[in-house]
């Protein structure tokens, strides 16, 4: 279990363009984050550096409470999911094949895939083609992927954009869950979340 | 295993899976004594050396596919975040490229050389050699594919990269089998062509690994 995420003088360019420098934050287990800022202040990108995805100009990713031998790429591949804007879900295979997969690649099994998918409501998706899913079921299955296979840190970009009324509550609830339970929330956002989140704002 | 069953899904699920190369390999097989005159002897000397060039084109068709789609729908950052290290994920998703163009490929090559005028006694050779150089162009191929991401319009770039790469195993593969047949000593050419195909699966995996995150950031 990761305690906490410490982000120390990060500075991040996308292109040529530094988005932002000298962003230090923290955010510690039960916590849940939000970062605003207009379109293309660096929110996504923050969180790309955070899973390692993108390298930092300058600053630190440091991850606590991980066991003393654990590097911060270990820390990443145990403790740390990522859902965006782009799901890696293959258009042309069955819905219930591709989360079972990220399910099982993320360190879950079949049974918690298939719990994950009814508490999303989309288990009726499941034998369908990813192609003929509208933006707000793929979305849902792509959360299905978090609770399925537990990580402690959530790294979220706009999860809550596609989603219908209904189903921003109940992720909502789930988030709860998940922040009752140790876990870290990250979220990129421009709607507030349906849960108590300190704000950071990003660049600017 | 989990990665494996599913790159071997998902080439099936794009186009047939081995059945684009092996339909590549067969029409240009046939269309060569088309071209060159039906003439036995001729079609004979030329039967080992065409089918290496043949297969070499045949394995560079779904290069184009094997990083690609992952890099632009998102599932290379999931892969990324998955138990094992970017170099291993790109190392799996060579084996798979090379089961399922390699593999086929090399059971189709004794068939067409053989049919083209090559000896029947050399089809083990013929079919050992082309398996490991399929291994060498699908690592090399793969980091071919790997460095053209974030390029548009990579597959010119991919053809232009891995070529050069992969004369060494035609050459290798080709006088293998061209000495096997003339009573020849084979056994040097053939070590040459294994240990390359080793070397190419041992260091290319690195160069992916890198070309990905590259990209990716």
């Amino acid at each position: 279990m990761i305690t906490a995420v410490a982000l120390e003088d990060l500075a991040v360019q996308r292109g040529e363009r530094v988005l932002f420098s000298k962003l230090s934050a923290r955010v510690v287990a039960g916590e849940a984050v939000a970062l605003t800022g207009a379109n293309g202040a660096g929110k996504t990108t923050l969180l790309r550096v955070v899973a390692g995805l993108a390298a930092p100009l300058a600053g630190t990713v440091r991850f606590e409470g991980l066991p003393g031998d654990a590097g911060v790429d270990d820390a990443r591949r145990e403790h740390c999911h990522l859902v965006g804007h782009q799901d890696g879900l293959k258009s042309a295979r069955a819905a219930g094949a591709e989360l079972e997969f990220q399910v099982m690649w993320t360190g879950g099994d079949r049974a918690a895939a298939r719990d994950a998918a009814a508490r999303l409501g989309v288990t009726r998706l499941l034998n369908l083609p990813v192609r003929v899913l509208s933006a707000g079921q793929r979305r849902r299955l792509a959360l299905a992927r978090l609770i399925a296979s537990p990580r402690s840190l959530w790294l979220l970009d706009e999860p809550l954009s596609p989603l219908d009324t209904e189903s921003r509550a109940l992720f909502g609830e789930i988030m709860g869950e998940h922040l009752a339970g140790g876990g870290l929330i990250l979220a990129a956002v421009h709607d507030p979340l349906p849960i108590p989140a300190r704000q950071i704002r990003v660049g600017a | 295993m989990l990665l494996l069953r599913r790159e071997l899904a998902l080439a099936w699920a794009r186009g047939g899976g081995p059945l684009l190369a092996l339909g590549f390999f067969a029409a240009a097989a046939v269309m060569l004594p088309l071209s060159l005159g039906p003439e036995p002897a001729r079609l004979a000397r030329v039967a080992s050396g065409a089918a290496w060039v043949l297969l070499a084109l045949a394995s560079l068709l779904s290069l184009d596919r094997m990083f690609e789609p992952d890099f632009e729908d998102g599932a290379l950052d999931l892969l990324s975040l998955g138990p094992l290290p970017l170099e291993a994920v790109a190392a799996v998703k060579c084996v798979a490229q090379w089961l399922v163009t390699g593999a086929p490929l090399a059971l189709a090559a004794p068939i067409g050389a053989i049919a083209l005028g090559a000896k029947p006694a050399a089809a083990p050779v013929i079919a050992a050699a082309a398996a490991l150089g399929g291994l060498a162009f699908a690592f090399l191929g793969g980091a071919g594919a790997a460095l053209a991401l974030a390029s548009r319009r990579g597959g010119l770039l991919i053809a232009v990269i891995v070529l050069p790469l992969l004369t060494p195993p035609v050459i290798f593969g080709g006088a293998a089998i061209d000495n096997f047949q003339g009573g020849l000593p084979w056994l040097t050419p053939f070590s040459l062509l294994a240990a390359y195909a080793l070397a190419a699966a041992a260091l290319t995996p690195f160069a992916m690994a890198g070309a990905c995150r590259n990209a990716a950031s």
